[in-house]
């Protein structure tokens, strides 16, 4: 994966059925002090499923926290879009919630963020779209690579549920196919 | 795509010709529903939008409405309604009179949440809730009792969930696709339009609820609208906000007690 020469300020991961297998067998193996901020988008139940930011705290390494209102961005640590809002963008510097209708009946909504994250950080941004069910997160992968980021795609024949990334390939809406392996070594690669 | 100088001006404009003040707003938020209003009414430019809003006083009336609407449900995070049951509800009973304002109550289902639980405490009757928005469309709402009858199942469960223990179906009748909230559940509903950006407080009050309203706004209006509760609140008066929002980061958080886990904070001084 050489083609895009960005260096990355911000990592969106969106996910849904299936991600969380994904995401046990990439966060991990983070380098530690990784330089970007990583951010997951999540769908969930509705309600306050607490346990997931546990349960990823007791897998990772770095730091996961549950994004709050105004929260402040940084470096090297991993912020996972709270239950039942959309997680957005402010600046360069903080994030904002925002409880608007549910996009593809979920909310938070994957494509949101990508789209707020490519407005904000343009071609700093990397948006990575894993395993899931419905056809959230290909439209704002499009808008990653329009503002010249970067767009992964889970390879669907490593996905619990390719429906997702089978998406976001048929439109034509991604840079790189990726395997989990290679998802975790271009995580680790960037600098 | 709308850019972020057109939406400034936008904005400008807006407060310059009509004196509605939304450059404390959050600007990816707005962004958002900006250009979902763009989309929406299929305006082939953005210069034509500008024009319309510059020139179609109707146009603006709904351009705001659609701006400021929030989406909102009867017992939302039942955890949090069981804890004003339980812990809040409690210590208002013994003042004679209670008053509550829900700041932002778009169309009321809070409100009635609140009313119902106010009822079944026995403390309806010397309560007084005034519901308050910038959207005066989403008021007469309010003053109806109207809630979509497709989304009672949800609420049921909700209420449920809260520790609610009565069958919450008796709080309602069918109407013509809408459920109708009975009439003792909003007669002691004050309702009135209201700027947090530049109306004052007009109170003192023993609960304040805003939630989920703060989200929309930066820092420094959060903190503008976070002072104003402040003084809109009694001695020992209680602040709730949405589930993801905090006082932690203003002035106030050092003589505001929170209710653990909840973000429900108490006045200590």
């Amino acid at each position: 994966m050489e083609k895009n020469p960005v260096t990355p300020k911000l990592v969106v991961i969106g996910g849904s059925a299936g991600s969380l297998t994904v995401l046990f067998q990439v966060l991990p193996e983070l380098r530690p002090s990784f330089p970007y901020t990583l951010v997951l988008v999540l769908h969930r139940k509705g309600g306050s499923d607490s346990h997931l930011v546990d349960l990823l705290n007791a897998k990772c390494t770095a730091p996961v926290i549950e994004v709050e209102d105004k929260e402040a961005l940084q470096i090297g640590q991993i912020y996972l879009a709270p239950s039942d809002y959309h997680l957005l963008l402010e600046d360069r510097a903080t994030f904002c919630l925002d409880d608007d209708e549910k996009i593809h009946y979920s909310r938070p909504s994957i494509d949101v963020t990508f789209e707020s994250a490519a407005h904000v950080f343009g071609k700093d941004t990397v948006g990575i779209l894993l395993s899931g069910a419905n056809d959230d997160g290909s439209e704002g992968l499009a808008r990653i690579r329009a503002a010249g980021g970067m767009a992964i795609v889970q390879d669907p024949n490593s996905a619990q549920m390719p429906v997702m990334p089978q998406v976001a390939i048929d439109k034509n809406h991604y840079d790189y196919v990726a395997d989990i392996d290679q998802i975790r070594s271009y995580l680790n690669q960037l600098s | 795509m709308i850019t972020d100088t057109e939406l400034t001006t936008l904005l400008e404009d807006i407060y310059r010709q009509y004196g509605y003040d939304f450059i404390g707003y959050s600007k990816s938020s707005l962004h958002r529903r900006v250009q979902r209003i763009f989309a929406m009414d299929k305006f082939p430019s953005f210069a034509e939008l500008r024009y319309k809003l510059l020139t179609d006083d109707l146009y603006v009336k709904h351009f705001i409405e659609e701006l400021t609407v929030n989406v909102t449900e009867m017992f939302r995070d039942p955890h949090f309604y069981k804890t004003l049951r339980e812990q809040v509800i409690p210590s208002l009973a013994s003042k004679p009179f209670i008053r509550i304002w829900h700041a932002g109550c778009s169309t009321g289902e809070e409100i009635f949440s609140v009313a119902i639980m106010l009822q079944e405490a026995g403390l309806l009757e010397k309560s007084l809730i005034y519901g308050t928005d910038l959207n005066a469309k989403v008021l007469a709402n309010v003053r109806r009792g109207l809630v979509p009858i497709d989304q009672m199942k949800k609420y049921s469960e909700n209420y449920i969930a809260s520790g609610g223990p009565k069958d919450f179906s008796q709080y309602y009748t069918a109407h013509y696709g809408q459920a109708i909230l009975n009439q003792k559940l909003t007669e002691k509903v004050i309702t009135s339009t209201h700027n947090l950006v530049s109306d004052s407080s007009f109170n003192e009050f023993d609960l304040i609820l805003c939630r989920n309203v703060l989200i929309y706004f930066n820092k420094n209006l959060q903190d503008h609208v976070l002072d104003l509760f402040d003084k809109s609140l009694s001695p020992l008066g209680f602040l709730a906000l949405g589930s993801k929002e905090t006082i932690r980061f203003s002035g106030l958080a050092t003589y505001y007690q929170q209710i653990q886990p909840e973000k429900i904070w108490r006045k200590t001084q």
